[in-house]
C-alpha cells in the first residue's frame, strides 16, 4: 500500500489529480515490477515526467494515436504487464471506444484507463475537450469498472485499487489543480463500496468525482435550513453499489444525485436504474449537466451555467422537497 | 495424423483448401467468407507449416510465436489449420458458425484451441500486434509475432496509427502480411477507395517491406524467413480472392456467400482433378 501521511494529502491537493495520478504511479512501479505506462503525447499533462525519465523501459509514448494506444496496452497485458493507459477523457474512451469494447470488454484484457481532466475543468478550450458523455458511453460495456475519485487522495488509492481489480477499469480525473480535500486521512478504499461522508435523515445525496465536494458544501447550506442530508461518495459508478441504494431508499424523503456529467447515462442513470426495482422507492432528482452543449468558459463558470455550485444543489433540493 | 511436422507448406495449403471449402459448407445457410480466407491460403500455410514455431504442443506456451488474424472475416484459414495442427478437433469444426459454436464467423480468444485474440473489427490487430512485439523485446524474449491484415483492412484509419509506431520502436519481431487481393466488400479496391501502391506506402513508413506473390510459397516462406534488419517487416502478399476454385477466383461474389451442396460437389470434383 501506498504511505498516507497528512503532508501528502496536503501536496496532492494542492497539484491536482492530474500530477497526483503521476507521482503515484512513479510510486507504484516500485512495487508492482509489471507496471507499464502507455501515453499519447500527454507525459507532461499527465504528470509523467518523472516516470518517463525515471523508468523509460516500462514506458511509451505511441504519439496521438489513441486507438494504437489501446491495441498496444492490450498486447502488453497479454504478456503479463500490468499496463495504465493515460490521455485526456475525450481521447481515451470516445475516441478509442470500439478498441476498448472489443480488447477490453469482450476480450477481457485488463488495463487501467485514466482520462485526464473529464468533466468541465477544460471548459475554456470548448467542449472537443471537456468530457461530459463517456461514462454513459461506457457504461454499456461489459467487464469494465468506472471509477471516478473525489478527491487527490482518492486519485491514488483508486489507481492501486483498479491496478489490483479483476476487471479493467476507467479512472475519471475531474477537478483542477488546488482540488478540495474531501478525506483528510486514510481511509478505506475499495472499488464498488460507497463511502459515507455525512449522516442524515431527510435527503441522500449520492455523489462522484469533483463534485462530492460541491455537494458536501450543499449538506452544510441544508443544515443550516433544517433539512439534514446523508452525502454518499459513490466512487465507483459501475458496478454500483446497490446496497447502498437500498439503504437509503428505506428512509430518505428525497435521492439526490450529482455529478461532472451528461443527467444521460451518468451515475444518475445508474441509481435510477437500481431505484426502479425498489417498490415505493423516493423521488430521485437528477443533477448534472443538462443535455446540453453551452458556450465554453472557466470551470467556476462553467459549473455555474449548469448549476452545480453547492448554493445551486441546495437550492434545488429545497425546491423539491416541497 | 495431424501432425504438421517436416511436411511441406505446399502439402499444407492443398489440405487448407479443401479444409476451407467443408467449413464453408457447414456453415449452411449462416453463409461464410469464402473468397478472403482462400486468398490468406498460401500465406497461412507458408507461416504455420514453415516459418512459425507454434504446434499441438507449444500451442499454450509462452515460447510459441504468435499470429493475429487481424483480418477476422478470413477465419476458415485460421480453424482449418488449427485443425490440421491437431489443435481443433474435426467434430467442432463441423459447429462452424452454428449456435453457441466456438467457432464463429470471426476468431473469438480461446486459448484451448489456439486462438490468442477475438478479431473482426478491422484495423485493430496490428495495434495488438505491436503490444506483443513490444513486451517480448521488453523481456528479452525472442517469440516473433505475425499479423495478417487485408488490403480493404487498409482503408481503416488505425491501421495506419499503427504503421507508424511500430518502426518508431524498432520491431524488428514483427512481420505484418498484408493480403492484397485487390478486393473488399462491395468491389474492388479501386472501385471503393483505391490504395493504389501499397509497397511504397509501407516503405514510406519505413517498415522493411517486400512486395511477393502471395501464392508462391517459396517466395512467401522466404520472405517471411529473412531476417536482416532493426525494423518492422511488412510482405505485400499479391493474392487472388477466392484463389483455388474456377468459380470463386476473383470474383467478389464469393466474399461472403452460402455454399449451395450443388458447388461443393462441384468444387469437390475440381480438386480431385488437380490432386
Amino acid at each position: 500500500m501506498t504511505e498516507i501521511n497528512k503532508k501528502k494529502i496536503d501536496l496532492w491537493s494542492n497539484i491536482g489529480s492530474r500530477a497526483t495520478f503521476g507521482l503515484a504511479a512513479l510510486e507504484l512501479e516500485k512495487k508492482i515490477k509489471e507496471l507499464f505506462v502507455v501515453t499519447c503525447d500527454v507525459s507532461t499533462s499527465a504528470g509523467l515526467d518523472r516516470f518517463r525519465k525515471q523508468v523509460p523501459h516500462k514506458y511509451v509514448d505511441v504519439g496521438i494515436s489513441e486507438q494504437n494506444m489501446i491495441g498496444v496496452a492490450s498486447g502488453l497485458s497479454t504478456e503479463g504487464f500490468k499496463v495504465i493507459t493515460t490521455t485526456f477523457a475525450p481521447f481515451q474512451t470516445l475516441r478509442c471506444c470500439e478498441q476498448i469494447k472489443v480488447n477490453q470488454g469482450y476480450m477481457k484484457t485488463k488495463i487501467v484507463m485514466v482520462g485526464l481532466a473529464s468533466g468541465l475543468v477544460l471548459g475554456a478550450l470548448g467542449f472537443t475537450h471537456c468530457s461530459i458523455e463517456e461514462v454513459g458511453v461506457l457504461r454499456s460495456i461489459p467487464n469494465l469498472a468506472i471509477v471516478s475519485p473525489a478527491d487527490s487522495l482518492e486519485v491514488v488509492k483508486s489507481l492501486e485499487a483498479a491496478l489490483n481489480y479483476e476487471s479493467s477499469v476507467y479512472i475519471r480525473l475531474t477537478g483542477g489543480s488546488q482540488s478540495p480535500i474531501v478525506n483528510s486521512e486514510d481511509y478505506k478504499f475499495e472499488i464498488g463500496k460507497a463511502i459515507k461522508l455525512t449522516d442524515g435523515d431527510d435527503v441522500t445525496i449520492f455523489s462522484c468525482g469533483a463534485m462530492v465536494h460541491n455537494s458536501l458544501e450543499a449538506a452544510l447550506i441544508l443544515k443550516k435550513n433544517d433539512i439534514s442530508c446523508r452525502v454518499v461518495n459513490m466512487h465507483t459508478i459501475k458496478p454500483v453499489d446497490v446496497d447502498s441504494i437500498k439503504e437509503s431508499a428505506k428512509f430518505s424523503k428525497l435521492i439526490v444525485t450529482v455529478e461532472e456529467h451528461n443527467i444521460i447515462g451518468g451515475l444518475g442513470s445508474a441509481i435510477s436504474e437500481e431505484l426502479t426495482k425498489i417498490k415505493d422507492s423516493p423521488k430521485l432528482l437528477r443533477i448534472g449537466i443538462n443535455d446540453k452543449y453551452n458556450k465554453g468558459g472557466s470551470y467556476t463558470y462553467l459549473q455555474k451555467i449548469y448549476e452545480l455550485l453547492p448554493e445551486q444543489i441546495s437550492n434545488k433540493i429545497i425546491k423539491n422537497l416541497t | 495424423m495431424n501432425n504438421l511436422e517436416k511436411k511441406n507448406a505446399i502439402d499444407l495449403a492443398k489440405k487448407l483448401k479443401k479444409k476451407i471449402l467443408d467449413l464453408s459448407f457447414y456453415a449452411g445457410s449462416s453463409s461464410s467468407h469464402f473468397g478472403g480466407a482462400l486468398s490468406s491460403a498460401d500465406i497461412v500455410a507458408s507461416l504455420f507449416g514453415e516459418v512459425m514455431n507454434f504446434n499441438k504442443k507449444n500451442f499454450k506456451s509462452s515460447s510459441r510465436d504468435r499470429f493475429i488474424l487481424s483480418k477476422g472475416h478470413g477465419c476458415m484459414v485460421y480453424y482449418a489449420v488449427l485443425n490440421i495442427l491437431g489443435i481443433i478437433p474435426d467434430e467442432k469444426l463441423k459447429t462452424f458458425e452454428k449456435d453457441s459454436s466456438d467457432l464463429l464467423g470471426h476468431p473469438v480468444k480461446n486459448s484451448e484451441i489456439g486462438i490468442d485474440f477475438s478479431t473482426g473489427s478491422l484495423g485493430m490487430g496490428l495495434s495488438l500486434g505491436i503490444g506483443l512485439s513490444l513486451a517480448f523485446k521488453r523481456k528479452e524474449m525472442k517469440n516473433r509475432v505475425f499479423v495478417l491484415v487485408g488490403d480493404g483492412e487498409c482503408n481503416e484509419g488505425s491501421i495506419w496509427e499503427s504503421a507508424l509506431c511500430a518502426p518508431n520502436l524498432e520491431l524488428n519481431n514483427l512481420t505484418v502480411i498484408i493480403d492484397h487481393n485487390n478486393f473488399q466488400q462491395t468491389g474492388s479496391n479501386d472501385e471503393i477507395m483505391s490504395i493504389k501502391n501499397l509497397e511504397s506506402k509501407w516503405s514510406s513508413f519505413n517498415w522493411n517491406t517486400i512486395l511477393v506473390d502471395g501464392h508462391d510459397i517459396n517466395k512467401l516462406t522466404t520472405a517471411l524467413k529473412s531476417n536482416n534488419s532493426n525494423l518492422p517487416k511488412a510482405i505485400i502478399a499479391k493474392t487472388i480472392k477466392g484463389k483455388g476454385f474456377s468459380f470463386s477466383e476473383n470474383n467478389n461474389d464469393w466474399h461472403h456467400k452460402v455454399m449451395t451442396n450443388k458447388t461443393y460437389q462441384e468444387a469437390k470434383e475440381e480438386i480431385s482433378k488437380n490432386d
